[in-house]
């Protein structure tokens, strides 16, 4: 059985002129266990709803999408927090980490809500991304490459079983993305973790031994060009 | 623990207003409890302290003149009353001690009153504890001596052995210096009642002061007068209240004192209302501040949201946090209060001699910090259901 298993997915917005468009429409996706896949899409092709979907960010129209056998989309919001927060890690674009807080705190955090927080572990991830010795540190008091390390070591610590990354290359520059790319690659492997990455960036897409055509796979993009 | 690492961030990201908010709620829950305080204590205070007299007899006019005139010194003297008058009060089957005092003059604003040795070895202005000396001895009513309280020795800077002039008037003129030169002969030691301010001297050295009128030379201000039972007090209320009209005779001095406060009762309520109202305004800030917060808080919602932490977990820090800012508050709210009390009691001890016990326990010092953090929790629930609402999705982008 497949770590990750989507069936029938649709997810449709209403435009601000009144009007239903469908944004995503999947009938049928799925991720092995410790699989590394690359999405390649455009912006704008709803990659990230789709991220959203399997992360239980969003919830579906219609479809199942099943994490380690749970229907994420028949859960109860509580439930898809507790699901989302024990088995899923987020890498985002915009690092999107807590400028309030320090890095420890970031990493903990990422596991506050799903095994519980475990400072050894969360310091462990840190020193793993090389950021050992910035731990009471700002996010701001950070590089971009950096603070993108920081966002990979707090979507790990919680050791799930599937990592999403939403173009984790796309505000950092060529040596920095080469390296958060290999890090977020070999993290994962090292943890257990599969790791589904969607990025317009061919550089980063060549890295990745499985890539497939997010335009393939939505049909909601042949929907609209139809 | 996750809980409290969210709310203690969330206070330090916004230091400022919480700071603010935390004083503003202090100075609110200070006032609060500083009025509370001061009207209870105040009533409780001046309706109890009587100096361990039942009545005074006075000249004829209104009871609580003569009371705040000869049991507080506050007054003017409404008139005299006749030595024969005194003789016979004084010589009342119904009257266990009868202390006459004159007033009339003052050195540098406190008052200087005569009475006789019999105030300081008889009265016991509080069941058991007679007056006593911190030093010195009582005067001999035969020379011009002087036993002085303790607050007025203390302002005045006097000591055993020192010598002054008494000033004529209740009010401090430099220009009606008397002639006479008085020497302190003792000070009392504290005993918080309004004997503490005044300079104690013998009855007849007032009487006989140069340039007082020779034709009242023996009359007294007011006889203080301890009854042998309450029986007597309304006899004696009788006799020259209703059947006579050149005395009063003001009974019980408690319920005259009370007459005064449910006087001024109107007050008390605007003080107490204008309180509620600062501390209703006070929580509306705590609600205003963290709702005024709420745009920038979004995105943090949307991560922390995003890293699986529940909708009701972010409400709950929220609530949480409005709660520890009022917390915050009524910390310092107690500062806030011991400067305010501390301040209204040294103004009342220099104008009464009456020190209110303002740090003791009073039920108001449990349910206004109670009251306040509550009020700040539920202030709290207008934003913390803005964060419950807060859409994950749209606050997390760039989507791609």
């Amino acid at each position: 059985m497949p770590l990750l298993a989507i069936a029938n997915l649709h997810k449709s917005f209403v435009t601000p002129d009144g009007e239903r468009k469908t944004i995503v429409h999947v009938p049928e996706f799925s991720l092995a266990a410790g699989q590394q896949l690359a999405l390649r899409g455009e912006s704008g092709s709803g990659k990230t709803t789709f991220l959203h979907l399997i992360a239980g960010i969003l919830t579906a129209d219609s479809g199942s999408i099943l994490v380690g056998g749970s229907d994420m989309n028949a859960l109860a919001e509580s439930k898809r927090d507790r699901l989302r927060a024990e088995n899923i890690g987020y890498i985002f674009q915009t690092f999107n980490l807590l400028q309030g807080y320090s890095c420890l705190e970031n990493v903990l955090l990422g596991m506050a809500f799903g095994p519980g927080a475990d400072r050894a572990r969360a310091q462990a991830m840190l020193e793993r991304v090389g950021l050992g010795h910035r731990l009471h540190h700002r996010p701001r008091q950070l590089s971009t490459g950096q603070q993108q390390r920081v966002a990979v070591a707090r979507a790990l610590a919680a050791r799930p079983k599937l990592v999403l990354a939403d173009e984790p290359t796309g505000n950092l520059d060529h040596r920095n993305a080469r390296e958060a790319l290999t890090l977020i690659r070999e993290t994962c492997r090292e943890n257990g973790a599969a790791l589904l990455l969607v990025s317009h960036d061919p550089e980063v897409l060549g890295a990745f031994e499985e890539v497939r055509d997010f335009a393939e796979l939505n049909q909601a993009l042949k929907e609209t060009v139809a | 623990m996750t809980l409290l690492l969210l709310v203690s961030r969330s206070l330090r990201q916004h230091a400022l207003s919480t700071l603010i908010t935390a004083l503003s709620i202090a100075l609110a829950g200070g006032l609060l409890m500083s009025v509370w305080v001061v009207k209870e204590q105040s009533q409780s205070t001046f309706t109890q302290v009587n100096t361990g007299f039942d009545a005074v007899l006075g000249a004829r006019g209104s009871k609580l003149q003569l009371v705040l005139n000869a049991i507080f010194h506050l007054e003017a003297s409404p008139g005299n009353v006749a030595a024969a008058d005194y003789e016979f009060i004084k010589h009342h089957p119904a009257v266990k001690l009868a202390i006459p005092i004159a007033v009339g003059d003052n050195l540098r604003g406190f008052r200087i009153v005569g009475t006789v040795p019999e105030f300081f070895t008889a009265v016991e202005y509080k069941t058991g504890t007679k007056f006593s000396l911190s030093a010195g001895a009582p005067f001999d009513p035969a020379v011009k001596e002087a036993v002085l309280g303790s607050f007025a020795a203390q302002k005045l800077g006097l000591h055993v052995g020192d010598t002054f002039h008494p000033f004529h008037g209740l009010v401090y003129d430099e220009k009606n210096q008397h002639a006479e030169s008085y020497q302190v002969s003792g000070i009392l030691a504290p005993s918080n009642t309004p004997a503490d301010k005044v300079i104690w001297i013998p009855l007849h050295g007032l009487q006989t002061m140069s340039g007082h009128d020779p034709r009242v030379a023996t009359d007294v201000s007011a006889v203080l007068i301890q009854l042998r039972s309450p029986a007597a007090g309304f006899m004696l209320d009788l006799m020259y209240n209703r059947q006579g009209n050149r005395l009063t005779f003001a009974y019980p001095i408690g319920a005259i004192m009370a007459e005064l406060f449910s006087k001024i009762g109107w007050f008390d309520q605007v003080l107490t209302l204008i309180a509620y109202l600062v501390a209703l305004v006070s929580a509306a800030g705590v609600l205003v501040a963290i709702y005024n917060s709420m745009a920038a808080r979004r995105r943090d919602i949307a991560i922390l949201r995003a890293l699986g932490a529940g909708r009701f977990t972010l409400f709950s820090a929220i609530v949480l946090e409005a709660t520890v800012i009022g917390a915050l508050g009524m910390v310092a709210a107690f500062a806030v209060y011991a400067a305010i009390v501390t301040g209204v009691a040294a103004v009342i001890r220099a104008q009464t001699g009456v020190l209110l016990e303002t740090f003791a326990y009073n039920h108001i010092m449990l349910w206004a910090p109670l009251g306040m953090i509550g009020l700040c929790a539920l202030s709290g629930l207008l934003p913390a259901w803005k964060a419950y609402r807060t859409d994950v999705a749209d606050n997390l982008a760039p989507v791609s």
